[in-house]
């Protein structure tokens, strides 16, 4: 339970071959009906899934006046001119970037303040080490709401209002416990022998860490990490509470903003390019980790 | 998105890893613990834990935030909230949420789980149906994608004259549909919202029961076949209770998320409350009186009032948990 699984969720029953020549090969009429109608409603589902996106992607080629006019005819010609105006007109570009310096800043400090505190908590033992563990619980159970109204005077007394690096400060302070509970299990489960054989050969504490103990924690390291990634990609209350200046806002609040701009005059098209922009980098993640994400769910340490 | 409560045994963990520091404090040692325990700690403590206490203090004052007096006013905020009609509006929406929101989530993921686990061929081992696989990459995609993402693609797709929506209705000649905004209406304004929240969360708990029903034993299910017992009969009598937890869990994270609904309810209703403010939610109503109105103390005061509705609905699924398992075992 406390491990990470990295390997894939299979389909334990589906790969089980039929008994050769057996009558179980022979499917009784009640299993084609079953068959049947699950398939019906897993395909049902799966149409309510990927239609709107399908729809969002095929639009986002669209000049505004063909949405306007004809929204489910497929685009005439493939128009790559709204992903232009969003990029440069609706300043989803510079939204983008700030975006990747936030997040990725956010998400290797975190990593490794994450890992440092977990390891701390995990192998020592010393006064207050509990209590830190149940202070960090607690700052995952209450609401960010309760909260919001401090930090947003917290960060203007010290000058951080409306700044990237008060947003990847925050962003790091977030995300903290849920990367310290996580790694906390992990480091508890790696062997001692071998942070003692270290000791033995006479590496510092600080050699440890970083030579021995952090690299052994890799496939922990790298579930949480992706798990933050999609999380701070996708964070919005804190931005749009913290940083309301314009050209430091991020991808998820540039385009809550470009939404609601102006009513009428809104440019449908580079509205759909913009979501298409925001998702992709989303999509890439859960193309190549889709199997490690799921694997992560399933060791149940995710819920 | 946290840790699952049953991994988290320090008190048993510490016993299992023994320590052997007894040496005398180095410079090495010292300095590590202080940077590895101390920059991580400190960050947490300025930019999480002092603002839930400070929340707590604000919340029974009268600060407008920049004016340099703020006096205490011991419980009058609370007092004013009961008689604020907006407010009990948005208790009231975000409770609806909080209910329905986990319910309707949990019931789908849980009839496609159970198709995709255990629905194949009732002879042989027990087995999900083919491209169970396919199935389930595709159904949890939409837990990456940004929630406020999500909010402006359903916003588009309800939209009256040129959504998806309206569209499909009229063309399958449902011709009241034509222009019915789905947002504006009163009736409808609701649960369509209510729709986008569970539209993006049924593949993250799918995914989460099918590892749970594959965690039964396979002789179970076959032992509840020998029985005698239909698909439907084994689903409720005998995956359900057995992954009650994970549904606890499930139904918890999931009355957190709906409880607080901000991006979805910001992405769909720019201009926060909908229509006769039937889709206003308390963090919406918080973030307006603090940053456009500016009345911090009362707004940290509705913080409060979140927070406790946050952890009594938490009690009160523990509660229900319990109870029904209770009432099973003295059968």
């Amino acid at each position: 339970m406390m491990t990470v699984t990295t390997s894939p969720v299979t389909d334990r029953p589906a790969q089980t071959p039929v008994a050769p020549g057996g009558r179980s090969q022979k499917q009784s009429r009640g299993d084609v009906a079953v068959a049947a109608s699950s398939h019906t409603l897993l395909i049902i589902w799966l149409v309510i899934v990927v239609v709107p996106l399908v729809w969002v992607l095929m639009s986002s080629f669209k000049t505004t006046d063909e949405i306007l006019s004809s929204p489910f005819a497929p685009p005439k010609s493939f128009h790559l001119d709204n992903y232009v105006n969003a990029w440069n007109g609706a300043g989803i570009g510079s939204y983008f970037v700030n975006t990747l310096i936030v997040v990725g800043c956010a998400l290797v400090i975190v990593m490794i303040l994450g890992a440092m505190c977990a390891y701390v908590l995990a192998r020592f033992r010393f006064f207050g080490a509990r209590a830190i563990y149940y202070l960090m619980l607690a700052g995952l159970t209450f609401p960010v709401f309760l909260a919001i109204v401090p930090l947003f005077f917290i960060l203007r007394n010290i000058g951080l209002l409306n700044t990237l690096p008060g947003l990847i400060l925050t962003y790091v302070a977030f995300a903290l416990p849920f990367t310290v509970f996580f790694l906390y299990s992990f480091f508890q489960t790696l062997p001692d022998e071998i942070y003692e054989a270290a000791q033995v050969d006479g590496a510092s504490e600080w050699r440890t860490f970083f030579q021995v103990m952090l690299p052994m924690a890799r496939p922990g390291m790298a579930s949480v990490a992706i798990f933050n990634f999609l999380g701070l990609w996708n964070q919005f209350l804190l931005p749009v509470a913290l940083n309301s200046d314009q050209s430091h806002y991020v991808l998820t609040q540039g385009m809550a903003s470009f939404a609601s701009q102006a009513g009428y005059s809104i440019d449908f098209g580079a509205l759909y390019a913009a979501v298409v922009i925001t998702v992709v980098p989303v999509l890439i993640v859960y193309v190549f980790f889709q199997r490690q994400l799921q694997g992560s769910v399933s060791a149940g340490t995710m819920k | 998105m946290t840790s699952s409560t049953d991994t988290v045994t320090p008190g048993g963990a510490v016993k299992r890893a023994p320590r052997r520091h007894r040496r005398k404090l180095t410079f090495d040692k010292v300095s590590f613990m202080v940077v590895f325990l101390g920059v991580p700690l400190a960050i947490f403590l300025i930019f999480v834990i002092s603002p839930f206490v400070q929340a707590l203090y604000y919340s029974m004052t009268d600060w407008n935030g920049f004016s340099p007096s703020m006096d205490f006013v011991g419980l009058k905020n609370f007092e004013r909230l009961l008689q604020d009609d907006t407010f009990i509006r948005a208790v009231i929406n975000c409770i609806l949420l909080g209910v329905i929101v986990p319910f309707v989530t949990i019931a789908i993921a849980l009839i496609i789980a159970s198709v995709v686990t255990v629905a194949g061929p009732s002879k042989g081992t027990v087995r999900g149906i083919k491209g169970a696989g396919l199935y389930r990459a595709v159904s949890f995609f939409p837990y990456c994608i940004p929630a406020i993402v999500i909010g402006l693609i359903w916003a588009q797709v309800y939209d009256p004259s040129s959504g998806l929506l309206n569209g499909f209705l009229t063309s399958i000649g449902l011709h009241q549909f034509e222009n019915f905004p789905w947002l504006g209406n009163v009736t409808t304004a609701m649960p369509a919202s209510m729709w986008v929240i569970i539209w993006g969360f049924i593949g993250f708990y799918t995914v989460l029961f099918v590892a749970a029903i594959k965690g039964i034993p396979a002789e179970t299910y076959e032992a509840v076949r020998l029985d005698g017992a239909g698909r439907f009969r084994t689903a409720m009598s005998v995956t359900i209770p057995l992954i009650r937890d994970s549904v606890q869990t499930a139904y918890i994270y999931l009355g957190i998320a709906a409880l607080d609904s901000f991006v979805y309810m910001s992405a769909l209703f720019p201009n926060a409350g909908g229509p006769a403010n039937t889709t206003l939610v308390i963090s919406q109503e918080l973030f307006n009186t603090a940053f456009r109105k500016g009345q911090f103390g009362y707004a940290t005061a509705m913080g409060v009032v979140l927070a406790a509705v946050t952890l009594l609905f938490a009690a009160i699924v523990f509660i229900v948990v319990r109870l029904s398992r209770g009432r099973e075992e003295g059968r």
